[in-house]
């Protein structure tokens, strides 16, 4: 105790909240990674293990993008989600689809399968190491707040992915097409008589799910460097996360991810032996007090 | 010999002739296997055949829980990985003889599956799986941080030892006979497991838990046990594993090294006895070969979870089971049309 409260009292402000604004933004891509994994294991009833390199796509499609054609970030943002997603709506219409009847088990080893293809493939063709993507013009420098220095990039990516996890989320839970998804996950052969497409839908919830991944690799191609790596790295947290937050529910997706980043970021503060390992401690305390995750129902 | 033969016993039924048939087929596998196994490090370099047992185990252990209990563990690398870190350490540094680093590292791997099992089946399902894989990723980390294990480097020049203080194990023959015995019993461990009443119980959780609970099975005192055997069988493994190569090192509690004693059950044949075996010995061989063409054995691995999944999915000793069992399925069908008209077509929709 007398350690923490020594490191707390000699510990300059900036550098604290610059380690809580650092895991703010890993937070800011645990969530989008997580609202994506129960976006589709709602609808497919499938644990896409895949999530972690579609990420990689995401960020490997810009740096790719800004090689070959000089396609700055602006449009990356928009072309690498649409090319990965499409990628993903192919997936599903022709692979993912044939073991919707078998035991969950068996779309997971599928997926994970997948993951491996991918991501050998990208460092067969890349080696392991990382290429870095530089930031945007317009999005360099940064704000000092007076109590802490302000990357603009690192405020930008917050603000996104906010963003970016609120439409989801309100798309889903309060429009007419998000009650049309939700009833089809529950009732699809009710659903479906109403003269609704069901094997569409699933088939664009995938497809958005995994464009969502790819935002977040575009997102996190400027921070993190980019590699082939990076999406077997984040998505076993993100799985840690998930069981936090609950399979259920959205929601609970997106503030478990922000919650377990601040919860590292504050553990680099004060033991950083342990801030890879916080997640999982978690996990394992949510586990034995509520065993359904944090806001998850009963499962 | 251990059959009784006729003229002991006077009085033989159908059923004690199909049993006793049975048996001498069973001794007989027994047998050819154990025959096989003595015979494995001529035909290969025994350093390879030492690794294809090591995993084998590890391999076999997973099944347990996958093929029989119905319980994805995605996380199966921790009980193989600590198992061989504390095998090593107390090898090279308590000076214990190998057995009983082996029996420390295997208790190591009992205690954690035991804490880990308690907690994971809370959940059911795919949540067992994620649960699994992220506490396993705890103790990657934690093998990456703590003292003993030496980070990145690992523990190196791990001393084989004398086997109960007497037979020099240095020798890579002398170790693989030691490595075929400490297999042999880590193998009769889940066979008896699995043909025991325990199994039949073990497979009626798997098939059906609401029904097992109400015919008074605890299902969750089962699944931890099953738990429990599994990690301790995976971490003989592992444990087995530091002393051939005299390392524990990081890619053994790796996520990837889960990944390896899956795609080892279902290309073998989830379900099935041999089947791990015989999928560690196809895995094992490719890493061996493909080592030199890089992430090609990553894409490999992939590609085959993927062709097992949609359209192998009883994997190779299964499918062999099946085309076994095909003339007799044939012989009954025909028997059974020769004494029934055949079924109407279906007419629900």
């Amino acid at each position: 105790m007398h350690n923490i409260l020594d490191t707390l009292y000699n510990l300059p402000i900036d550098a604290f909240m610059g380690q809580l604004m650092l895991g703010l933004i890993n937070g800011a891509f645990y969530a989008m990674l997580s609202l994506g994994l129960a976006l589709i294991f709602g609808m497919l009833n499938i644990v896409n293990f895949v999530h972690g390199a579609q990420y990689m796509l995401g960020a490997m499609m810009a740096w790719i993008l800004l090689q070959t054609l000089g396609i700055n970030y602006w449009a990356s943002l928009l072309l690498a989600p649409l090319i990965v997603g499409a990628f993903g709506l192919l997936l599903e219409r022709f692979v993912l689809r044939r073991v919707y009847a078998l035991d969950p088990a068996y779309g997971l080893l599928l997926t994970f399968g997948i993951a491996l293809l991918l991501e050998g493939s990208f460092r067969q063709k890349l080696g392991s190491s990382g290429q870095p993507y530089a930031i945007p013009a317009e999005l360099r420098g940064g704000w000092d707040l007076g109590f802490m220095y302000m990357p603009t990039y690192r405020a930008w990516v917050l603000v996104a992915s906010i963003t970016i996890c609120f439409a989801v989320w309100y798309v889903f839970e309060r429009t007419r097409l998000g009650s049309y998804l939700r009833a089809a996950t529950e009732k699809p052969q009710l659903v479906r008589a109403f003269g609704i497409d069901v094997s569409k839908m699933i088939n664009l919830t995938y497809g958005l799910g995994v464009a969502l991944a790819a935002v977040a690799g575009v997102l996190a191609a400027p921070i993190y460097q980019v590699s082939p790596l990076m999406g077997s790295n984040i998505i076993i947290v993100v799985f840690a996360v998930v069981v936090i937050g609950g399979l259920g529910s959205m929601s609970g997706a997106i503030v478990s991810g922000f919650l377990v980043g601040f919860v590292e970021g504050l553990t680099k503060v004060f033991y950083p032996a342990a801030s890879s390992t916080v997640v999982f401690v978690l996990m394992a305390c949510v586990l034995l007090v509520k065993p359904a995750g944090l806001f998850g129902r009963r499962a | 010999m251990l059959m009784a033969s006729p003229a002991t016993s006077p009085v033989k039924t159908p059923l004690a002739a199909k049993a006793t048939a049975a048996r001498r087929r069973q001794i007989l596998a027994w047998g050819l296997g154990i025959a096989a196994l003595a015979v494995f490090p001529f035909m290969v370099y025994p350093l390879f055949a030492m690794k294809v047992l090591c995993f084998a185990l590890f391999a076999c252990s997973f099944n347990l829980l996958f093929g029989f209990a119905g319980l994805l563990s995605f996380g199966h690398a921790a009980y193989f990985g600590i198992a061989s870190y504390v095998t090593a350490e107390s090898a090279k540094y308590w000076g214990l003889t190998p057995e009983l680093s082996i029996l420390a590292g295997t208790g190591v791997a009992i205690v954690l599956g035991a804490a880990f099992g308690w907690l994971a089946i809370r959940r059911q399902g795919i949540y067992f799986s994620m649960i699994t894989l992220a506490l396993a990723q705890m103790v990657f980390f934690f093998c990456l941080q703590a003292e003993f294990t030496g980070g990145e480097d690992g523990i190196q020049s791990v001393p084989r030892g004398d086997l109960f203080g007497l037979i020099p194990l240095g020798s890579h023959m002398a170790m693989y006979y030691f490595v075929m015995g400490v297999f042999l019993i880590g193998f009769l461990i889940i066979y008896r497991t699995i043909n025991s009443p325990f199994g039949q119980v073990l497979r009626a959780v798997r098939d059906n838990d609401i029904k097992a609970t109400s015919l008074g099975i605890k299902t969750r005192h089962v699944k931890l046990a099953a738990f429990v055997i599994s990690a301790g069988v995976a971490g003989l493994g592992g444990a087995t594993k530091a002393l051939v190569f005299q390392l524990a090192s990081l890619t053994d509690v790796s996520w990837q090294a889960s990944g390896e004693a899956v795609l080892m059950t279902v290309l073998g044949g989830a379900g099935t006895l041999t089947g791990p075996v015989m999928g560690a010995l196809i895995v094992t061989g490719m890493q061996q070969y493909l080592a030199q063409f890089g992430s090609w054995v990553t894409i490999i691995q992939g590609a085959i979870f993927v062709v097992c999944v949609l359209a192998f999915r009883r994997g190779i000793v299964g499918e062999l089971d099946r085309l076994a069992k095909l003339p007799a399925f044939w012989r009954r069908r025909r028997a059974e049309r020769r004494f029934t008209p055949a079924p109407r077509a279906s007419t629900d929709f």
